[in-house]
């Protein structure tokens, strides 16, 4: 049933390829039955030959005409049903990948953080692959398989009912045995994959912490631990391989048999002279050949069209992902003005796990807010809201003065210039870069942008300057953190949202990014993610956070007499 | 290739026998024509019925024996195949693990994990096909060309026409095709890595409100795979009908001057049959021939990924010291220097210093400053470039490995744990201790508590210790590290995940040591290093200064601006 959905859903997708796929269905429909006329043909024109003297040429003449004919028919129909093939198959993928790109622009951010990148990943790659292989590869497979089953048994009924039912009969026995042979080898399968699995898993273990191993002096118990599982693989693959490895001598054996059968069959009607021509012998032989193939491969191509139906189905299923709550129809543009106000919000990520309720907050323009608290007590969550990645569960956050439900995204973000500690470029140049926000800025704007983040003279110093692509690496933690704030430097609005950086950058450079904090937040309000407690201490006012919940606020003198939890934090500074 | 002749020369009865076997099978196959022209000409022609039976069971007998060959080759070349696959995962991985951190750096780990999975299954694979359709297809291609000289002299040229014809047109359209495969994968890697940062910077671009800009960069990128795709299939699509039309003119010409012959009495009607037959036999094996040497030339490229590991040497060697006599210093530096591999410029330049056993010596400065290089050349995981390194008195070389191992053990800045329990991970310390001493060192660790939660020392450790969070993890590093019993431990910013409680916590148990180990802590913080016996501070790979707290702030602009940055009260703005 579910299948049914995605079958209707692909036909939906091809339908801009109306006319190239009736092509390839009319060309292949055209080349199948051009080759299967031709071993007709041939097979007559043996019977214009049987004995010395008694050749008659211009039937023979005659025949090869319309075998050349019809070969040339075949060709250009065949290449001509791949071309139209290729075009469908290739422009489908290329419509996905087009709509899953978008749909990742229009998703909630909810969804892009619960559902792992390589998994998304994988299904704009690969399942798009297999689908559109798959599926259309496998449907042209199917479909002219058929097309020749059917017509080499109306011309070998046409010529012999025997012999045909011979063939009839006899052939799909490979079918059984190529899928007996499946069923037993699958468990060899299975369990080859599970241990393959185990030792990539070990493999990676060790390469990884190969330092430790060797500091360690563990290199022979690792080196037996693989070993025992590099046997039982070996043990394992040698059954897979052998047994799978049966399946096509098999299936050959039955397709022999039954030539063999044929041979002799229409050899003793030929002899008893009951109709049967020695060029019907050849002509039936080649069709017993022929005949098997089809029938070989429908059982793969049966498969193939399941696991592409099944990627088919990832793929629906991500497009068909509620989209997030669309923006308002009469958007609001109040004054800029960096005033926020957060009444009665309340936020968690799942419905379980309570996370922030009652948080109410005003922010006068100016002002600083530093988020603090351990680490992974939930600081990204507020910016979440404060950016509407995520849309709160109830109250309300009020930018200069509206509802941000009542704004544009576009219109509430442009609001915010955005610092994080993920220090995120794309894949440009180090301008590009700069520019992101602000594609039309010229080139002294630029630079004096990079100025103020102190990243000016280390550009100067890569080896294109400003023009330098930018590679994953290049550029060292800090100086791709010190390009996202030129980069926000370059579009400086009212409001600020910083990330400050952790132990992965050094102090120094830290000073030099703290610098740049310091004037970019110079009459700005300003959300900070303080992990640096004299920064927390200057703040206006403190969040602190503890498992993703805000369990106190005020300034640090106010925090400090409460004696709670800020407290202990600072104070474990100072412990010796 | 030469690494893989051993592995021929142990299987060499089953690299023998898989394509003698094959061949065996050709054989049958290429006789299946001969005796139907033989059923035509004979049995039918001359009306002798007990002729055709026979042949009949002959027909039978001949698939019962291509299917025994058959099952035989394919046995002996699963064995040989999956044999050296085996043998070469084995050496591989005994030859990573010989190597320095210079080899594992230059090669790098995600390198060597693909050649140990990815690269040899390419290599088991193509040996496989390799002893099982080498022979197989070539023989049946020229067997049938002289089964066709057997059958008539003038009608094989013919055959000898359309095997170069197909040839060229199999193989040509393959080397035409093979650069532009490559660019179809290259522009889908690019449309991978574009979606990659469409994912990963998906805050970025909705807070620049970049949406529709990186929609129209990926169309881009989408469009030029697209053209790509479109250009190879077109001509592999010309493949199908091009060999279609040879072994069509081939058929044509068979039957035309094939008439002539039967007409003047020197051939039979049987013989163009099996004539015909040959075609489609040449023309299938030639197909499989072009997927075989596509497939052989990938694993061939494989194995000589795997061969450039085996072939590179370690540049460490280790003496064979092993007793230690009086020493002064348990640890010197003489002018020490060293530069990474390729690198321009020395990541460490003449740095000297000693350390008497029991000290506790931070070791401070930015990242980049070398502060992990130096540690490393104390657990020896490189050699230094210039100067000379003592422990205990004697060159850091002369010592024996597992002496080494035993006087240095270290905590690294990547928290690393091996899949197991707690128990096995900490025996890494040193495999003979008790389970006493392990809950000791978890105590001292400050991870009795959490270990203790989780079950204790059998408590399950995942792969990585995915199971645990960054602040356990380390904690159980430097666990395994105090079980060791070395005089030399080596803390390499150690408790980064650390909240400050815990970690000040930890600096405190580790006080209690002090006495009996040698210590090193590196830290970016003054606050993890203020207590140190001594200090080195570093700058750029230079020593900037050497001294106790005090001293430094007094005297080392580096450290006094490391501090002041941390310690915000002081500093004028």
């Amino acid at each position: 049933m579910k299948d049914k959905a995605t079958a209707k859903k692909v036909l939906h997708l091809i339908k801009p390829y109306k006319l190239p796929v009736v092509a390839s269905i009319l060309c292949s429909l055209i080349s199948v039955c051009a080759q299967l006329i031709i071993p007709y043909f041939s097979g007559n024109a043996i019977d214009f030959m049987l004995e010395a003297g008694k050749v008659s040429f211009e039937d023979i003449l005659r025949i090869i005409g319309i075998i050349a004919l019809v070969t040339g028919l075949a060709a250009v129909s065949q290449h001509l049903s791949a071309v139209c093939n290729n075009k469908v198959t290739y422009c489908v993928c290329r419509d996905l990948r087009n709509r899953i790109s978008e749909k990742f622009h229009t998703l909630p951010v909810s969804y892009l953080d619960s559902h792992p990148s390589g998994d998304l990943i994988s299904r704009m790659i690969s399942d798009v692959d297999t689908f559109a292989d798959g599926l259309l590869m496998g449907f042209t497979q199917l479909f002219s398989g058929v097309l020749t089953i059917v017509a080499t048994l109306i011309l070998m009924l046409s010529l012999n009912g025997f012999v045909a039912l011979t063939v009839i009969l006899l052939t799909p026995l490979s079918i059984f045995v190529a899928k007996f042979i499946t069923s037993k080898t699958h468990r060899f399968f299975t369990e080859q994959a599970k241990i393959k699995g185990e030792q990539t898993a070990l493999i990676n273990e060790l390469i990884e912490g190969q330092n430790i191993v060797s500091a360690f002096g563990f290199e022979d118990e690792a080196l037996g631990s693989f070993d025992e599982i590099n046997q039982r693989l070996e043990h394992t693959s040698l059954f897979a391989t052998f047994f799978s490895s049966l399946t096509n001598p098999s299936t050959r054996l039955v397709n022999n048999i039954v030539y063999a059968a044929v041979a002799l069959i229409s050899s003793l009607f030929a002899l008893l002279g009951t109709g049967i021509t020695i060029g019907q012998v050849s002509i039936f032989l080649s069709y017993a050949g022929q005949y098997a193939k089809p029938f070989n491969e429908i059982s793969g191509v049966i498969t193939e069209l399941q696991n592409a139906l099944t990627c088919a189905k990832r793929v629906f299923d991500l497009l068909e992902e509620a989209d997030r709550r669309p923006d308002p129809e009469n958007p609001v543009n109040p004054e800029i003005k960096g005033s926020v106000e957060l009444k009665d919000v309340a936020f968690s990520y799942s419905p379980e796990k309570k996370l922030i309720t009652d948080l109410s907050l005003k922010v006068e323009p100016g002002k600083r807010i530093a988020i603090a608290g351990p680490t992974g007590c939930g600081k990204t969550t507020l910016i979440n809201l404060l950016m509407n990645f995520y849309d709160v569960n109830s109250g309300e956050i009020i930018v200069d003065g509206e509802n941000i439900q009542n704004m544009t995204r576009h219109n509430l973000r442009s609001r915010y210039a955005m610092v994080l500690q993920d220090t995120w470029l794309s894949g440009g140049t180090v301008k590009e870069n700069i520019i992101y926000g602000k594609p039309e800025a010229s080139e002294e704007e630029i630079i004096s942008a990079a100025k103020a983040a102190h990243a000016h003279s280390f550009i100067k110093r890569l080896p294109q300057g400003y023009d330098t692509k930018i590679t994953d690496d290049n550029l060292s933690v800090g100086q791709r953190q010190l390009i996202c704030i030129a980069r926000a430097m370059l579009c400086l609005p009212p409001m600020l949202i910083l990330d400050e950086a952790t132990s992965s950058i050094d102090t120094r450079t830290e000073m030099k990014i703290q610098d740049a904090f310091a004037k970019m937040m110079k009459g700005r309000t300003s959300f900070i993610v303080a992990h640096r407690l004299s920064t927390i201490r200057e703040s206006d006012i403190i969040l602190v956070m503890n498992d993703g919940k805000v369990i106190e606020q005020g300034n640090h003198e106010e925090l400090m007499e409460k004696n709670g939890f800020y407290a202990r934090l600072y104070n474990s500074q100072f412990e010796e | 290739m030469k690494h893989l002749i051993p592995y021929f020369k142990k299987y060499k009865i089953q690299s023998i026998l898989a394509p003698l076997f094959k061949m065996l099978e050709a054989c049958f196959d290429l006789a299946v024509p001969l005796i139907v022209a033989s059923i035509i000409d004979t049995g039918i022609a001359k009306g002798d019925k007990d002729f055709v039976i026979s042949r009949f069971f002959l027909l039978v007998l001949m698939s019962l024996l291509g299917l025994l060959s058959s099952f035989t080759a394919q046995f002996f070349a699963a064995k040989a195949a999956i044999g050296t696959a085996t043998g070469l995962r084995h050496e591989l991985l005994r030859k990573v693990q010989s190597f320095s951190f210079s080899e594992i750096d230059r090669i790098g780990k995600s390198t060597l994990i693909t050649r140990m999975t990815g690269d040899i299954n390419l290599v088991q694979n193509g040996v496989n096909m390799f002893l099982r359709l080498f022979m197989r297809s070539p023989f049946i291609v020229f067997g049938a060309a002289i089964l066709a000289f057997y059958v008539d002299r003038d009608l094989a040229l013919i055959f000898v026409g359309i095997i170069l014809l197909l040839f060229v047109a199999v193989f040509g359209i393959m080397f035409v095709t093979k650069p532009m495969h490559k660019t179809v994968q290259q522009n889908l890697d690019r449309v991978t890595a574009q979606t990659r940062e469409n994912l990963n910077g998906v805050r970025v671009i909705r807070a620049f409100g970049r949406e529709e800009k990186q929609k129209e960069a990926f169309e881009n990128i989408n469009g030029t795979l697209l053209s790509s795709q479109l250009k190879v299939g077109s001509i592999s699509a010309l493949l199908n009908p091009l060999t279609y039309i040879i072994v069509n003119a081939a058929v044509i010409l068979i039957l035309w001057f094939g008439a002539d012959k039967i007409n003047n009495g020197r051939l039979f009607s049987g013989d163009i049959v099996a004539l015909i037959n040959y075609t489609g036999q040449i023309l299938i094996e030639l197909v499989k021939l072009a997927s075989l040497i596509t497939l052989i030339a990938r694993s061939i490229a494989s194995m000589g990924r795997v061969g450039q590991i085996l072939d590179t040497e370690s540049t460490m060697s280790y003496g064979e010291l092993t007793e230690e006599k009086n020493y002064d210093e348990i640890l010197s530096f003489k002018n020490v220097s060293l530069t990474y591999e390729g690198a321009g410029a020395p990541s460490l330049s003449d740095i000297s210093f000693n350390v008497k056993k029991g000290e506790t010596v931070g070791i401070i400065g930015g990242t980049g400053s070398g502060k992990s290089t130096l540690v490393h050349l104390i657990s020896r995981f490189y050699d230094a470039t210039e100067g000379e390194i003592l422990l205990k008195g004697e060159s850091i070389k002369k010592w024996s490995k597992s002496t080494l191992n035993r006087t240095v053990s270290i905590v690294p800045q990547k928290a690393m744990l091996f899949s197991g329990t707690v128990k096995s991970n900490l025996l890494y310390g040193n495999k003979k201790a008790s389970d006493e001493k392990l809950r000791e060192a978890l105590t001292l660790a400050q991870a009795y508590d959490f270990v203790k939660e989780k079950g204790g020392l059998e408590a399950t450790v995942e792969q990585g210790g995915r199971n645990l969070s960054g602040g356990q993890k380390q904690r159980l590093t430097i666990a395994r590290a105090l079980v060791s019993d070395a005089d030399i431990i080596i803390l390499d910013d150690s408790s980064s995940a650390l909240d400050f409680a815990t970690d000040a916590a930890l600096r405190k148990a580790l006080k209690s040591l002090c006495n009996q180990k040698t210590v090193f802590i590196v830290s970016q913080r003054t606050s993890s290093v203020a207590h140190a016996d001594k200090i080195l501070v570093l700058d750029d790979g230079t020593l900037a200064g050497i001294g106790t707290h005090d001293s430094l702030l007094e005297g080392c602009d580096v450290y006094r601006e490391i501090h002041e940055s941390q310690f915000k009260k002081e500093v004028q703005r």
